[in-house]
C-alpha cells in the first residue's frame, strides 16, 4: 500500500532549507530507494515517491515557514537538474499506475501555480545542468526559470522523439499558454531530443534568464531575493507544525479524527462521512492559530486529501465515491464565517488553499461522485462543496426535521475549480441571474424541495422512496463501463471556461492516456517498452 | 568573391575547392580557430619552426609528408579514408543495408551529439597541454608533443568538417561551440570533466598520451565502424595519426623507466628516496601515476549498463572495435557484468560500453609488458601492474566503491588510510614538478628520463627538431 504522508527527517531525495525568506527545496534522488522495486532512479529521474515527498515539501513551506516568500527548486547533482519521471518506471507500470501517476504530479505542480496565484509564495527553478521532460516540466511550474549557461547544458523534451509519448505533466501546454513560446518554436523544441540551452533558450522564451556556472547562484539568489520582496507573507508570524495525521487502516476502510471511509468490495463503493466542527472550534485569529493543525478546516482538508490520494492510489475498484456529512450545520456555518472573516490572515489563507486543492482533486479523480444528504448531515458552506462537487446528490425529503443544507460566502469564492470558477458559476454559468439569488440566502438552511427548486441538489426522495432509490441510483452507476464513465464525467463536471489546468487534465493528460495504450509506445515493439533495451521500436504508421 | 586557395591552404579530399556549403562555412570558422590555435594553443614555440608531419593525402606517401613549419602555418587538412562504394553497415538493426552517405534524419540529433563529444576532447587536449612547452625534456619531445597538438588541431577540423558538411546550420552552431567551450575554464567547461584538468608535468603527458589518447583510439574504432559513411572514413583516417599519440605516450613511459632503472643499477639501491634524490622518478611514483591515468580514462568509457550505448549499437551509429573479429553482428545476446553485488546479466547491447572498456584494457596490457621486460633486463625485481578497473573509479556500478589497486572491496577508512600509497600525493607532484626544467639544447635529455631508441622519419636522435634559437 502506497501512504502520501511523509516527514522531511526522513525524506529519501529532497532536502529542504531556509535562509531568511527564500526556502530551497534540493532534489537529491536517492537511486536505489524507488517507491517500487524494479527500477534505480538515476540522474535525478523521479517516481511516485519522489513527488510525493515534493508535496509534503511544500506543504511545510506554505504552513510551517510563512517567513518565506520565494521557494528555489534545485538540483544536488552535478550539472543535472532532472531527467523527470524514470522511464524504466513507466515502461514497467500497468496503464492504472501510469496514470494517476501522472495525475498526482501534475496536482503537484498546479499546486506550485495554485500557491504562486493565492498565496504570494513565489516559485524559482535553479537549473543547474540538464533539464529533461519531466524535469523542465517542474521548472515550467515555477515562476522563474534560470538555466545555467555552460555550453552543454540544457532544457529539453525528449519524449516525442525518444519515447514516444508526450511530456505530459503540463510541459507542451505551459510552453505555449504560460511561457508563449511560439508555437512553430515549440514544435521544433518538442522534436528535438537534445533539447535547448544558452542564449538560444533565452530567445526562444523557454527559460527567464541564463547564467555563466560562476555567476549561477549569485543570480539565483538575486531573482530568489527579487521574488521574495514581492510576498505579502509575514516575516515574523510563527508557523503552523503540520503534525501527524491521526489514521488507521482496517478491513473496514480508513479511520480518521474527522473523515471516516468505509470500503464495500463487492458493491465497489466508497463511504466517505465528513464530521462537522465541535461547537466550540474557535473561530477567533488567536484560538485558530492556537489550533494549528488541529483547527477543523486545516483537519479535514488534509484528512480528505489523504484519503482521496489512497483511495485513488490502492482502492481501484471502488468506482463509487458516496460522500456523506454528520454533525451540527450551524457549527460549519460559523466557521466558513470565521474562514471568511479572516481570510486575509495567512494561516487562515493556506488553510483555504489546501481546501481549494483537496477539494480541486474530486472532479479530476476517475470515480462518480455521488452525495447522500440524509438525517444528521450537515452540508453546510464548505462542506457543500462536496455536493456542488458530485456528479448527483440525492436529499431525504421530510416534513419535519429532515437535512438542512445551506450555503455560506465561502460558495462564492475561494473553492474554485481548476477551471477557475466556483462549483456555483460551473453549475448554473457565471452569468446566471440565480447566482445573484442564491447569494441573498447565504446562511439560510434549506430544506429538500427549497434545495431542489434552487436547483442546488439533483433529487430529492421522500422517506418511502429513500433507500431504494438510492441503492438503484448506485447499483445502477455501478454496473457501466468506467472507462466510459471517467470520460463522461470528466467532460461534465467543468462547465465554463478553460484555464492552463483544465488543457493540462483535460487535453494533454487524455492525449497521453490514450499513447499510454497505444501499441507504438506500450507495445511488445513500442518506444516506451524498448527503450534502453538497444533495439528500436517498430511504429504502426497509421494516422488515427 | 573569395580569393582563397583552399586546395592549397587546406590540403583536403572531399572536394573542397568546388564545394560551396563547405566553404562559406569554413571561411567563417577557419580564422576563428586559427584565433583559438593562437590563443589556447601551445603557450610558447608558436613561431618557430618545428620538424612535422603533415598529412597532404591519404594514400601512402602523403599522408606523412615531414618538415619545418611554424605551428600557425601549419596546414590542417580534411581527409577521409577512401570510399568503398560496396560499404554496407556492418552491425546492429540495418545490418547488410548499404552505408548512409548523408545523415538520415531520425539519427540526425544523436550522430551530432557523438561528434560534438567526440570533436570537443580534441581541443580540450590541446588546451590542457599549453604550458608544457615550457619545460620539455628534449627537443625530440618539444616536437612530438606538438605533433601531438597540431593533429588533435586536425582531429578537430576532422570533426568540424562532418558538423559543416552533414548538419545544416545547427552543424555550424556546434563547430562554434567547440571553439567556445575551454578546458578549465569555470563557466564554460569542456564537455567531459577530465578534460578539464591542466596537464602540468610530462610524466602525466606520457600517462595522458598513453591511457587518455587510447580510451579516444577506442571511441574512433567504435565510430570508424558507423553505418554513416562519412564519420566511419574520417575516424579511420585520424586512427593513422592517433597511433602516434599511443606511440609517444607508450616510449615516453619506457624511458622514464629505463632511466629509473638506470639510476637504480648505478647507486645500487631499491630505495625510492636515493632514486629521487639522483634526479630519477621512482618506480613507485610511476605505479601511482599509472593508477592515477588508467582509473580516470576507464571512466570515460561510461556506465557499464547504458541505454544510450545499446541505442548507437542497434542503430547502426556507433559499432565495437574491430567489428569484423566478431561473429555475431546483431550483439542480441547477453553480458554477464561483475558489479558490487556479484554478477549480474544484461543484454549485450546495453553492456556496449563495457565491451569498449574491456578490449581497452586489453590494449593497456602491451605497454604494461614492454615496461617490465625493461625493468626485468636491469634485473631489478618490481613488477608495474594496471590497477583492476573497480579501483577508484567515480563513473558505473564501482563508483564510490573503495577497493585496493587489486580491487579487493575494502571499508572506507581503509580506502582513506591507504589512497596516498596508492595515487600521487601533493608530494610526490611537487617531486616530479622540480624535475621540470627545460632541457633546449640539440642533442640533450633531461637527467630524469632515457633518450629516445631513434629520431623521427630516419633522421638522428640529436636533430634540431625545434628551431629554439
Amino acid at each position: 500500500m502506497i501512504t502520501f504522508d511523509r516527514d522531511p527527517a526522513t525524506y529519501q531525495h529532497w532536502r529542504l532549507s531556509f535562509d531568511g525568506p527564500v526556502a530551497t527545496l534540493t532534489l537529491d534522488v536517492a537511486e536505489d530507494a524507488g517507491i517500487e522495486p524494479g527500477y534505480k532512479l538515476k540522474l535525478n529521474s523521479y517516481d511516485l515517491g519522489v513527488d510525493i515527498e515534493l508535496r509534503d515539501a511544500l506543504d511545510r513551506i506554505r504552513f510551517e515557514h510563512p517567513e518565506v516568500g520565494a521557494v528555489v527548486i534545485a538540483s544536488a547533482k552535478d550539472r543535472m537538474f532532472c531527467a523527470g519521471a524514470n522511464i524504466y518506471m513507466l515502461g514497467k507500470s500497468s496503464h492504472a499506475w501510469k496514470v494517476n501517476f501522472c495525475k498526482f504530479t501534475n496536482e503537484t505542480r498546479n499546486g506550485i501555480e495554485d500557491t504562486s496565484e493565492h498565496s504570494g509564495l513565489k516559485f524559482l527553478a535553479a537549473v543547474n545542468g540538464t533539464a529533461a521532460g519531466g524535469g523542465y516540466e517542474l521548472a515550467l511550474a515555477c515562476d522563474e526559470i534560470v538555466l545555467v549557461d555552460d555550453r552543454s547544458s540544457a532544457v529539453s523534451f525528449p519524449e516525442v522523439p525518444l519515447l514516444a509519448v508526450l511530456p505530459g505533466t503540463g510541459g507542451l501546454t505551459r510552453l505555449v499558454d504560460k511561457r508563449n513560446v511560439r508555437r512553430d518554436l515549440a514544435d521544433v523544441f518538442c522534436t528535438t531530443a537534445e533539447g535547448l540551452g544558452g542564449a538560444k533558450a533565452k530567445a526562444w522564451g523557454l527559460v527567464d534568464e541564463i547564467a555563466p556556472p560562476r555567476a549561477f547562484a549569485e543570480k539565483v539568489q538575486e531573482r530568489a531575493m527579487a521574488l521574495a520582496a514581492k510576498t505579502d507573507r509575514p516575516h515574523d508570524a510563527k508557523g503552523i507544525a503540520l503534525t501527524p495525521l491521526k489514521r488507521t487502516f482496517d478491513e473496514s476502510g480508513v479511520h480518521y479524527e474527522h473523515v471516516d471511509v468505509a470500503i464495500d468490495a463487492p458493491a465497489r463503493t466508497i463511504e466517505i462521512t465528513v464530521h462537522a466542527p465541535s461547537a466550540n472550534e474557535a473561530e477567533e485569529l488567536d484560538a485558530i492559530l492556537e489550533a494549528g493543525a488541529n483547527w477543523w478546516p486545516l483537519a479535514i482538508a488534509r484528512e480528505l486529501d489523504d484519503a482521496i490520494l489512497h483511495l485513488r492510489t490502492n482502492v481501484r475498484e471502488g468506482g463509487i465515491w458516496l460522500f456523506k456529512t454528520r454533525g451540527d450545520l450551524d457549527a460549519v456555518l460559523r466557521i466558513d464565517r470565521a474562514l471568511d472573516k479572516h481570510s486575509g490572515n495567512w494561516f487562515v489563507r493556506e488553510t483555504i488553499g489546501f481546501l481549494r486543492r483537496a477539494l480541486g482533486r474530486l472532479e479530476v479523480s476517475s470515480r462518480s461522485i455521488y452525495a447522500v444528504i440524509d438525517e444528521d448531515s450537515a452540508f453546510a458552506g464548505t462542506l457543500f462543496e462536496l455536493a456542488l462537487a458530485a456528479d448527483r446528490s440525492y436529499m431525504l425529503a421530510s416534513e419535519e426535521n429532515g437535512p438542512r443544507v445551506a450555503l455560506s460566502a465561502m460558495n462564492f469564492g475561494p473553492y474554485t475549480l481548476p477551471n477557475g470558477v466556483t462549483r456555483l458559476e460551473a453549475r448554473f454559468g457565471s452569468e446566471s441571474p440565480k447566482l445573484a439569488a442564491l447569494r441573498a440566502r447565504v446562511d439560510a438552511p434549506m430544506n429538500a424541495e427549497e434545495a431542489l427548486n434552487a436547483g442546488l441538489i439533483t433529487f430529492a426522495p421522500d422517506e418511502l422512496d429513500w433507500e431504494d432509490e438510492l441503492r438503484l441510483a448506485i447499483e445502477e452507476r455501478a454496473s457501466l463501463s468506467p472507462d466510459a464513465l471517467t470520460g463522461m464525467e470528466a467532460s461534465l463536471r467543468f462547465g465554463g471556461r478553460e484555464t492552463m489546468a483544465t488543457k493540462i487534465f483535460g487535453r494533454l493528460s487524455a492525449w497521453q492516456n490514450w499513447i499510454f495504450i497505444r501499441p507504438n509506445a506500450v507495445g511488445e515493439e513500442g518506444a516506451l517498452k524498448l527503450f534502453g533495451s538497444g533495439s528500436k521500436p517498430r511504429f504502426s504508421w497509421e494516422r488515427i | 568573391m573569395t580569393s582563397m586557395n583552399y586546395d592549397e591552404r587546406i590540403p583536403n579530399n572531399v572536394d573542397l575547392s568546388t564545394n560551396k556549403t563547405l566553404q562559406r562555412a569554413l571561411e567563417h570558422w577557419q580564422p576563428r580557430f586559427l584565433d583559438w590555435w593562437k590563443e589556447l594553443g601551445p603557450a610558447v614555440f608558436q613561431n618557430n619552426d618545428v620538424y612535422l608531419r603533415t598529412a597532404t593525402s591519404v594514400d601512402r606517401e602523403g599522408w606523412a609528408t615531414f618538415g619545418m613549419v611554424r605551428m600557425p602555418e601549419y596546414r590542417w587538412g580534411i581527409f577521409l579514408a577512401e570510399r568503398d562504394p560496396n560499404r554496407t553497415i556492418g552491425f546492429g538493426d540495418h545490418i547488410g543495408a548499404p552505408a548512409w552517405q548523408v545523415v538520415p534524419g531520425e539519427h540526425r540529433s544523436t550522430l551530432r551529439r557523438l561528434i560534438v563529444t567526440q570533436g570537443d576532447t580534441e581541443p580540450a587536449s590541446v588546451e590542457q597541454q599549453r604550458a608544457l612547452g615550457t619545460t620539455a625534456p628534449s627537443l625530440y619531445d618539444l616536437r612530438n608533443l606538438f605533433q601531438v597538438n597540431v593533429e588533435e588541431g586536425r582531429h578537430l577540423w576532422a570533426m568540424v568538417y562532418l558538423l559543416h558538411a552533414y548538419f545544416g546550420r545547427d552543424g555550424r552552431e556546434e563547430a562554434e561551440g567547440l571553439l567556445e567551450r575551454h578546458s578549465g575554464d569555470a563557466d564554460k567547461p569542456r564537455i567531459l570533466s577530465t578534460f578539464n584538468e591542466p596537464i602540468r608535468d610530462w610524466l602525466s603527458f606520457y600517462m595522458f598520451a598513453y591511457f587518455t589518447d587510447r580510451d579516444g583510439k577506442f571511441q574512433l574504432k567504435a565510430l570508424a565502424e558507423s553505418g554513416f559513411d562519412p564519420l566511419a572514413r574520417t575516424c579511420q583516417f585520424m586512427l593513422t595519426e592517433e597511433a602516434h599519440h599511443m606511440f609517444v605516450g607508450d616510449t615516453g613511459i619506457g624511458r622514464v623507466v629505463r632511466r629509473t632503472v638506470e639510476v637504480m643499477n648505478e647507486l645500487r639501491t631499491e630505495d625510492a628516496q636515493k632514486v629521487r634524490a639522483a634526479g630519477a622518478i621512482d618506480l613507485q611514483t610511476i605505479q601511482k601515476y599509472m593508477n592515477f591515468w588508467f582509473s580516470s580514462a576507464l571512466d570515460l568509457f561510461g556506465s557499464e549498463v547504458s541505454s544510450n550505448a545499446a541505442s548507437y549499437f542497434a542503430n547502426g551509429l556507433k559499432g565495437r572495435p574491430d567489428e569484423s573479429l566478431y561473429e555475431d553482428h546483431r550483439a542480441d545476446g547477453d553480458y554477464t557484468l561483475s558489479v558490487p553485488s556479484g554478477a549480474e546479466t544484461v543484454p549485450l547491447r546495453n553492456a556496449m560500453n563495457e565491451v569498449l572498456r574491456s578490449a581497452y584494457v586489453r590494449d593497456c596490457e602491451n605497454g604494461v609488458k614492454r615496461w617490465n621486460k625493461i625493468i626485468e633486463k636491469g634485473g631489478i625485481n618490481f613488477e608495474l601492474r594496471l590497477a583492476s578497473p573497480r579501483f577508484r573509479r567515480s563513473v558505473g556500478a564501482w563508483s564510490n566503491v573503495p577497493t585496493d589497486p587489486a580491487g579487493n572491496s575494502i571499508s572506507a577508512e581503509s580506502f582513506a588510510g591507504q589512497i596516498a600509497n596508492w595515487i600521487p600525493t601533493p608530494d610526490d607532484q611537487a617531486f616530479v614538478q622540480s624535475l621540470m626544467q627545460p632541457v633546449l639544447e640539440q642533442g640533450k635529455v633531461a637527467a630524469w628520463i632515457a633518450p629516445p631508441d631513434r629520431g623521427i622519419n630516419n633522421l638522428p636522435v640529436d636533430y634540431e627538431y625545434v628551431r629554439v634559437g
